[in-house]
């Protein structure tokens, strides 16, 4: 048995943690901007907040090209067919971030026009409240959700 | 007003109000408003559109549900850029297929308005190129606006609340 | 293909795929994109339903071009440029645009039916979701409208903090529109400095209001709460810090090449066409009609400050992109005048059926209890009656038709949404124009999905 150790600096780990490692680090958000909260989506991302810091600056305009959505805003009953066709068309794994009060819950519009809360239409992961949730707020859930990746299997 | 108690319009507005006899003059908060029977609906507009008022602000409606004999009330706030003065114009509607004409061959631009009114108060526009919902899906039934319209909410259920 | 087109050999060896300089210039066959219909029984007067609320635009539609030289493109909801859920419905021939129909409802709120559900004092929380970008623009108009139905006064300072507050806001909503469209046209500096410099007065705006945006700040008899301690040195920053940064925006694009070749010429629309489809805002002064309403129907006093209308004259992209900056511009003019005359006295009417007591009354009287409890329970009465109230908003005509049927709630209400109405200029901007303009036309109309929808 001749040199068993490979040369060179060598970290160990799990293919859990290096699959789940390379996730949270490389999240590409769908933009799916409904209404206030995407104005708050977008300050996140510009310059001031900079959610680059988290490595998810890249909002993708296909939803074949993302892996996390980010329901900002309240969802219509003539959205919510959109909402999932955009969602089903995002390859897996995937996850869900419901931005704010509207897309929770339908928020202070309990009326015939909004469905009440994204989770009827689509799995939530994390739930982002304020409305609309500042910048501070949001980096405060996709943080969570990277925590929630970590924690989890890589199966899903 | 004047002293005497009778109205003052402007000049503007006295020439259309000899025009038309069976219009209802009235002052509401400062501000001019007609009120016509359904037919003069369209020749009202045009003569306001020859006296000057070039830009139609708004067409909306208001379900006036067992408070007034006429069930709808379609409003247009009409516009003189020129004069700096604005008019609105009102005229009722039965409860039973509510039809006015369409303003859209005066003020394209009521397009818009009118196919709201439409879709939220079910009433129908003659002449409008394009009458279809606008804000509801296609296949939605009712018009949402309408007061024997329920307003949809689902009741809400807090942790610490009784049971419903 | 029928048996007359197929080539033959001797054709063939003439329509050559090279094709050599200095020599004749060859033939090449047109392709054939296939049969492109969106119904199978497609009549002329079903396309021109789909038209919308356009008429008469002989332009628009062309009889002569055959059914599979056209294609029908859709743009939407879900798209980044569309600045939300605007969905379009294009029919175009080649890459030319010949017809454009939006489609919208994709964000319907039912906020209209709402606002009959909340009382006068709530009502400003349902109208600032409306135009998320210019939320204070929307509470003036409906409060407006509240205080002529109970024909009451707001105090000066009140309407001097107004003044203040929707101009800041007027020059937030435009960085956000220079932001995007910059960005939409792939300036995309510009969207980082625009949202940049939008931080400053939110933060502002914050600690006003305690949000940053659908603040409820401006309410029937007033405003929510005086402003707060040291204001004035914010205001102050931000009047020292915009001028500079506007005049770097104007480096970036104002001569820029890129910019002008993709704004100048493009999406031009006429005064007539402008008025004719009810068109307000920075679209309408664009094509050089010199219409405020600040100036025309003033309100808050607004008549007072000193503040010039900037007018465009091409009605094109560009002149759109100017008016806005312009506008910031005479914004600030104003926000510094309202700065330095802010007059003393109270910020809300002292009318106890309108506005509840301060705070420290609550302690001491009984009185003051039972008003502050019957007006956030019941809500006050506004005399039966109807009125129209319209504020410039950074997109238009912001109106609010109020009914009152004596009630504590309102019969009805609705709003005159500048962007609902602007939007009837796409199909005419969009007419003949290229595919690769429709971005930059829809960035320069600014539409604001949650005030077309509402």
């Amino acid at each position: 048995m001749a040199n068993t150790t490979p040369p060179g600096n060598l970290l160990m780990t799990t293919v859990e943690k290096a699959a789940n490692w390379a996730r949270t680090r490389s999240m590409f958000p769908a933009t799916f901007g409904l209404a206030c909260c995407a104005i708050e989506m977008m300050a996140t991302g510009a310059g001031h907040y900079d959610l680059a810091r988290f490595g998810m600056e890249v909002f993708r305009a296909s939803p074949r090209q993302a892996d996390l959505m980010i329901v900002a805003g309240r969802v219509s009953q003539k959205m919510a067919p959109v909402l999932r066709q955009v969602y089903d068309q995002m390859p897996d794994p995937k996850w869900v971030v419901s931005m704010g009060a509207c897309a929770s819950s339908g928020g202070m519009f309990n009326n015939y026009a909004l469905v009440q809360g994204v989770d009827q239409i689509v799995p939530v992961d994390i739930y982002v409240p304020g409305c609309p949730p500042g910048p501070q707020s949001l980096m405060h859930g996709v943080l969570t959700l990277h925590d929630k990746i970590m924690s989890g299997e890589i199966v899903r | 007003m004047n002293p005497n108690g009778e109205m003052v319009l402007p000049e503007v507005l006295q020439a259309l109000a000899d025009q038309f006899e069976d219009v209802t003059w009235l002052k509401s908060h400062g501000q001019d408003v007609a009120s016509m029977p359904a037919e003069l609906w369209k020749p009202f507009a045009e003569a306001a559109k020859g006296a000057g008022f070039d830009f139609c602000s708004d067409v909306t409606a208001v379900d006036w549900m067992r408070q007034r004999p006429e069930r709808f009330e379609v409003v247009a706030n009409l516009l003189s850029m020129e004069h700096g003065v604005r008019l609105r114009i009102t005229t009722a509607l039965g409860r039973k297929d509510p039809t006015v004409d369409s303003l859209t061959s005066i003020w394209p631009g009521a397009g818009f308005g009118e196919r709201e009114a439409y879709d939220m108060f079910g009433i129908s526009f003659e002449g409008h190129p394009d009458l279809t919902r606008i804000l509801m899906p296609d296949d939605w039934e009712g018009h949402p606006l309408r007061k024997d319209f329920g307003v949809g909410s689902v009741p809400v259920q807090f942790k610490e609340s009784h049971k419903v | 293909m029928t048996d007359e087109k197929t080539i033959d050999a001797t054709e063939a060896t003439e329509t050559v795929d090279l094709w050599v300089a200095g020599t004749e210039e060859p033939q090449f066959q047109p392709t054939d994109e296939g049969q492109q219909e969106m119904f199978v029984e497609e009549t002329d007067e079903r396309l021109a339903k789909q038209l919308g609320s356009v008429i008469d635009d002989d332009y628009l539609f062309d009889d002569d071009v055959e059914d599979d030289e056209r294609m029908i493109v859709n743009m939407g909801p879900q798209h980044p440029s569309t600045h939300g859920v605007l969905r379009l419905q294009i029919e175009m021939e080649g890459e030319v645009i010949r017809r454009t129909k939006p489609i919208i409802g994709y964000l319907h709120t039912g906020m209209e039916k709402t606002a009959e559900q909340l009382t006068f004092g709530q009502g400003p929380t349902n109208v600032t979701r409306m135009d998320y970008l210019a939320p204070l623009h929307g509470e003036l108009a409906y409060s407006l409208a509240v205080e002529r139905l109970l024909d009451i006064e707001v105090p000066e300072r009140a309407a001097a903090i107004r003044v203040l507050m929707t101009e800041l806001n007027r020059i937030s909503s435009h960085l956000v529109a220079l932001a995007t469209n910059g960005m939409d046209i792939g300036a995309l500096s510009m969207m980082l400095y625009g949202f940049r410099e939008r931080e400053s007065i939110l933060a502002f705006f914050e600690k006003t209001t305690g949000l940053r945006m659908n603040h409820n700040y401006i309410r029937p008899g007033g405003v929510a709460a005086d402003l707060p301690p040291g204001w004035k040195d914010d205001v102050a920053a931000i009047l020292a810090d915009l001028p500079v940064r506007l005049a770097q925006y104007d480096d970036l694009l104002k001569e820029n090449p890129i910019w002008l070749s993709r704004t100048q010429g493009v999406g031009v629309i006429t005064q007539e066409e402008a008025k004719a489809f009810s068109i307000t805002g920075p679209i309408l002064r664009a094509t050089g009609v010199n219409w405020d309403l600040r100036k025309a129907f003033p309100y808050s006093g607004i008549e007072n400050y000193e503040f010039d209308v900037p007018v465009g004259e091409n009605g094109d992209v560009y002149d759109r992109y100017r008016m806005r900056v312009l506008e910031i511009i005479e914004s600030l003019k104003i926000v510094e005048q309202a700065m330095d005359r802010m007059p003393k006295g109270d910020y809300r009417i002292d009318d106890r059926k309108v506005t509840p007591p301060p705070r420290a009354r609550i302690d001491e009287s009984m009185e003051a209890l039972i008003h502050h409890f019957k007006l956030f329970t019941e809500g006050f009465k506004v005399p039966a009656g109807e009125t129209y109230v319209a504020v410039e908003s950074p997109r238009g005509e912001l109106g609010c038709y109020m009914v009152s049927d004596g009630e504590a709630n309102p019969y009805r209400m609705h709003t005159r949404a500048p962007s609902f109405y602007n939007l009837q200029a796409l199909p005419i901007t969009m007419a003949d124009s290229l595919m690769a303009d429709t971005i930059a036309t829809i960035a320069s109309m600014d539409p604001v999905m949650g005030d077309v929808d509402r």
